[in-house]
């Protein structure tokens, strides 16, 4: 491998940035992919379909064998609310290989007790992203599950406006039309709203905090898959 | 940590801004019970220092052996390991299972 496709592979990581490695097995001869650029390159659909799983693996074409490595950013999920549901869902997605992090100002709810091993920062959302946690960029998911307004819609401003590929909120439908009206009135356009996943969760009839834990995680895997997949289309950012 | 795939890349972008010969072995494809997966890394130095695995432990010494040849030739190369092969089962790949790995010099 060439030093500068090496270069390339860790700075796209470091910037939390998609790309692929493309190595031709039989003469050794290699390029590197970014995301963008998946569009214009002659295996486009072969190498947004493993971005999509995150899967290295052999693929032939052309009558050659290549081999993909697929370097995806990690998933991060950030919850917001220290609740009962957060409890369920933090060790759920830690299976899923998700990079979980809770924020709750409330210094009741925001115990290492109730969250073992859980990163967890008792802040305001917005002073929680500005230093304790990085900022949120669209591999994160935002699952905002206070039911408080003062903290979810902070937390759902900053995941809109930051791209995230997940963006759910916990409440009725009547919550929900009551919170769509103030996330209007803070200045953001019908579109972007229309992203939130609300109620939140995949309809499966979810009861137990952990039945939606489930539902919710269920909904994250779903539409990463499925954003991956519109960008490699249209070549722009989901 | 050095755990990650991500940073045993960084560490073989070091170690070759740092002036030494290297390379880079991947897994690519692997049959029955291979103990890591497609994609994982084992970075090698000229002196034979590494980071990372693409097996249990069991065929690192072949691939280091190799990852050697490959910082003095140059050339890539495909190996072998499994069951179905005599020389693998006296390196060891006792899990029963088969890996293909790459072995690729850094220039």
């Amino acid at each position: 491998m060439k030093l500068a496709s090496l270069r390339a592979l860790n700075v796209e990581r470091a910037a939390r940035r998609a790309a692929l490695l493309v190595t031709d097995l039989d003469d050794g001869s290699q390029r590197v992919v970014r995301e963008t650029e998946i569009p214009g390159d002659p295996l486009a659909d072969i190498l947004s379909r493993h971005l999509a799983s995150g899967r290295s693996g052999l693929v032939e074409a052309d009558g050659r064998q290549f081999f993909l490595t697929v370097q995806a950013p990690t998933v991060r999920l950030v919850i917001i609310g220290a609740v009962h549901i957060s409890q369920a869902l933090c060790p759920m997605a830690a299976a899923l290989d998700l990079s979980v992090s809770v924020i709750d100002p409330r210094t009741a709810f925001a115990t290492p007790e109730r969250f073992p091993e859980v990163p967890l920062v008792p802040l305001w959302p917005d002073e929680a992203l500005a230093g304790p946690l990085p900022p949120l960029d669209r591999y994160c998911a935002v699952a905002a599950l206070t039911h408080d307004p003062k903290i979810d819609d902070p937390a759902l401003l900053a995941a809109l406006k930051a791209g995230c590929f997940y963006v759910g909120a916990l409440g009725s439908r009547k919550t929900h039309a009551a919170r769509q009206e103030r996330l209007l009135q803070a200045g953001l356009s019908p579109e972007q709203i229309a992203l939130i996943a609300a109620p939140i969760g995949l309809n499966i009839g979810a009861v137990s905090p952990a039945e939606i834990a489930v539902s919710i995680l269920a909904q994250i895997v779903s539409t990463l898959r499925a954003a991956h997949l519109r960008v490699a289309k249209t070549g722009a950012p989901a | 940590m050095l755990s990650t795939e991500t940073d045993i890349l960084n560490a073989a972008e070091a170690w070759r801004r740092g002036g030494r010969g290297v390379a880079l072995a991947t897994v690519v494809e692997t049959w029955g019970s291979a103990p890591r997966p497609v994609g994982s890394h084992l970075v090698i130095d000229e002196n034979g220092n590494f980071l990372g695995s693409v097996s249990g432990g069991c065929v690192e010494g072949a691939v280091i052996t190799e990852a050697l040849d490959a910082i003095a030739d140059g050339r890539p190369r495909v190996i072998e390991f499994g069951i179905a092969d005599e020389t693998a089962w006296r390196v060891g790949l006792s899990c029963g299972g088969r890996i293909r790995v790459f072995v690729e010099r850094i220039d």
